[in-house]
């Protein structure tokens, strides 16, 4: 249309460089502040009734307590505490109810059926021994303690206590050397490590992200609550008399997901002097007004994004993995199962850092999914023992319908106090699940970061049960 | 799936073009053959997610903390005679690309030119919020300020004139409860007049400017337009030039900004004092 064909897109960047030379540098601030300054005067004529502020503003109340200096974390500690005992003390009975059913009823059900229907014994066992007893095992251990702690930690998202913590942790991230943000990803961290890598998409300094991103295994993922939640309750519980059972197997599993912080920030200080070094940026964080959370909402989104994606997904790991573990009891050379060897080869290395070969067999099958670690552990565990005789024959007639019955089985497979601390410590510190590895080389693009994102967790993982276990023995030696 | 589902079976006053949630269509994530695109901005934490789940029906996260969506959530719904694709942005406070989720938002208002681009803004918090609102404002006159969280702005003793935000923005501005589905048909009606042009914002332009710079833009401005007639931000891209935007340099560069003045339609004359009776 126009007939001035003279100006080219180099004459109009260069054009535009000249004038920013003109302009200024201080170009920038100048732009910001005439936005501000227009926002500012639109508000004030829309705003009609600035009313008189209330003397009292409950938010602030709130806040000053629960981000105060002095009572910010114990109160931290005391609520997760508090969430923890309700979780742990509700979820037995609902726990042993449907295990009752699950494997009390539906499982002599299921065998008298193939039994009267002539089904070859190698196909029962790997349907109903190995994928249907799997699957059971993941839907009563992991169901009810689930269903109990993802809604209240919901509830608290949607009330505004996230952000707080955020806040509280803010000033001790910046002194690691980190970004005051990762406290918002690390949160995030808590539910899903996938979805806390994504998060740190909010943080713009790549250093810092980085940082973000390989610490984010610290934060202790939906996958790891309940194995910690149960072997807390099967072991810390027992040792206490049974009326503070429930509060003290809370407090253990409080104290995993704080030595979880406390790692996220030696371990984000160590980065940031050594190989990630350079300067902290700074960046405001806003508290969100404290809201009423809608609890019907909350319940159902919880139920649906939480519970059900995490229980869905262990169930789609647990039938493979309970054919694949079936299968590789029951196959034999030379009269030893191919399970056996593999836990009798790993079995040293376990025992020297306080677990044992089951558990270690259990995390390796165990990458895609961190849910489906006590599953196997449970089968491995019947397996070997079963093979050994404490079972019946070879197969796997070993009915668990409550904790006492899951204790003894551990018992049997040789556990001690130590096997379980180790195991907490062992699932909190260990490599990441193959989602997160792969959603952690998407976001950093990076190969070398995500292999120490990957690595750097188990090293240390074996490092810290290693001591942990020499400490012990030394000590239970001198006792 | 509730993609035929329809909330409020029957309205009280069927016949009147305000109150006719009934006429929307909660598709969830069917978005095929969409006419309409619409972008959800705004700060973080404002209930951008909620109001996104209440127009598509979707349950998408939400949580009442900043930074909970860093991604795009896309879903889908219809309204009237027209099928809308509703893309959820991540909350920034501002466009100048800084991070990456603000690029995100940035380039997806800019490239991706969506038809109605919405605004959602904490009532309670309005001046911050409504710095994005400007911003955007800058880009695209093709949108629509959600004046959100209205109930909580009464609680702290604050009330909005929303219609003189309205004329002061020239753009339609609807306040809302999306927690509680108050507004939507009020929202869906202004975002439907925007998409098909019957309601059209007019284009923000930053006052109180000293005279250097505003010379400077205006001589930029002027290249802008000679190059590619039609850009209809060629302000804010001379300001994005002179604040020494790399990404928006390379748009320039490799020909990306001028595929943007393809396919432009010509709408017809602003129209927003119109809107304004329907409301009033």
């Amino acid at each position: 249309m126009s007939d001035q064909h003279d100006i080219t897109p180099e004459q109009l960047l260069k054009e535009a460089q000249d004038l920013r030379w003109e302009v200024g540098g201080d170009f920038h601030e100048k732009l910001m502040e005439t936005i501000y300054t227009d926002a500012a005067k639109i508000a004030e004529r829309a705003i009609t009734r600035p009313g008189e502020k209330s003397n009292f503003d409950l938010d602030r109340a709130i806040d000053s307590v629960v981000t105060s200096r002095v009572w910010g974390f114990p109160i931290m500690v005391l609520l997760f505490t508090f969430i923890f005992w309700l979780t742990i003390s509700g979820a037995n009975y609902p726990s042993k109810l449907i295990s009752d059913v699950l494997l009390g009823t539906v499982r002599p059900f299921l065998k008298t059926l193939a039994a009267n229907l002539n089904i070859p014994w190698w196909i029962d066992g790997l349907v109903i021994d190995g994928m249907y007893l799997s699957t059971a095992w993941v839907i009563s251990v992991m169901l009810p303690p689930m269903a109990i702690f993802f809604p209240l930690f919901t509830l608290l998202e949607d009330f505004g206590y996230l952000p707080r913590l955020a806040f509280n942790f803010d000033n001790i991230f910046k002194r690691a050397g980190a970004h005051g943000k990762q406290a918002l990803s690390m949160m995030m961290g808590f539910g899903c490590n996938a979805a806390g890598i994504i998060a740190t998409r909010i943080i713009d300094s790549p250093r810092e992200r980085l940082i973000a991103m390989i610490t984010n295994n610290f934060a202790l993922c939906n996958g790891r609550w309940p194995t910690q939640i149960l072997i807390a309750t099967l072991f810390i519980g027992a040792l206490v008399p049974a009326h503070i059972a429930g509060l003290i197997s809370a407090l253990a599993v409080v104290g995993i997901a704080v030595l979880g912080v406390l790692l996220t920030f030696v371990v984000s200080w160590a980065l940031s002097r050594t190989v990630l070094k350079g300067e902290v940026s700074t960046f405001s964080l806003e508290l969100p007004p404290y809201r009423p959370p809608r609890i019907l909402q909350t319940l159902y989104t919880s139920i649906i994004d939480r519970t059900i994606y995490v229980l869905w997904r262990a169930i789609v790991f647990a039938m493979p993995a309970g054919a694949v573990i079936w299968l590789s009891a029951n196959i034999k050379i030379t009269g030893i199962s191919i399970a056996e060897y593999l836990v009798n080869f790993l079995n040293p290395v376990g025992i020297l850092i306080g677990l044992n070969g089951v558990i270690l067999v259990a995390y390796i099958v165990a990458i895609p999914a961190n849910e489906i670690v006590i599953p196997t552990v449970l089968m491995l565990t019947v397996l070997i023992t079963g093979a050994k005789g404490f079972g019946s024959g070879s197969g796997v007639i070993f009915e668990i319908q409550s904790n006492t019955e899951m204790l003894s089985l551990f018992n049997a497979g040789g556990w001690t106090l130590l096997t379980a601390v180790n195991l907490m410590l062992f699932s909190l510190i260990h490599n990441p699940c193959s989602t997160t590895i792969y959603t952690m080389y998407k976001e950093s693009g990076s190969l070398k970061w995500t292999i120490v994102g990957a690595l750097l967790p188990l090293g240390m993982g074996i490092v810290v049960t290693f001591f942990v276990a020499q400490i012990w023995r030394l000590v239970a030696n001198i006792v | 799936m509730n993609d035929q589902m329809k909330i409020k079976p029957t309205a009280p006053c069927a016949t009147c073009p305000v109150h006719n949630a009934a006429n929307l269509k909660r598709l969830g994530v069917d978005m095929e053959n969409w006419d309409f695109v619409v972008a959800l901005a705004g700060n973080p934490n404002v209930g951008k997610s909620t109001v996104f789940n209440a127009l598509t029906g979707l349950h998408q996260h939400t949580g009442n903390w900043p930074g909970k969506t860093v991604t795009r959530a896309e879903g889908g719904f219809e309204y009237g005679d027209y099928r809308y694709k509703v893309v959820d942005l991540p909350g920034t406070y501002s466009l100048l690309a800084t991070s990456l989720d603000e690029e995100v938002a940035r380039d997806f208002i800019l490239f991706g030119q969506p038809d109605v681009t919405i605004v959602v803004v904490d009532a309670s918090r309005l001046e911050r919020n409504l710095n994005l609102a400007l911003q955007v404002l800058g880009i695209t006159n093709r949108m629509v300020v959600c004046l959100n969280l209205v109930d909580e702005a009464k609680r702290h003793g604050i009330e909005v004139d929303q219609r003189r935000l309205a004329r002061d923005l020239g753009v339609p501005v609807v306040p809302t409860v999306a927690r509680y589905d108050k507004g939507i048909d009020d929202l869906l009606e202004a975002i439907s007049e925007v998409a098909t042009g019957k309601v059209l914002g007019k284009q923000y332009r930053i006052k109180n400017m000293p005279p250097r710079l505003k010379n400077a833009v205006e001589q930029l401005a002027g290249m802008i337009t000679t190059l590619y007639p039609g850009l209809p931000n060629a302000r804010w891209v001379a300001l994005r030039l002179l604040d020494g935007d790399e990404r928006i340099s390379e748009a320039i560069r490799n020909g990306e900004l001028g595929d943007l003045t393809k396919g432009m339609e010509e709408f017809s004359e602003p129209n927003l004092e119109a809107r304004m009776e329907v409301h009033a």
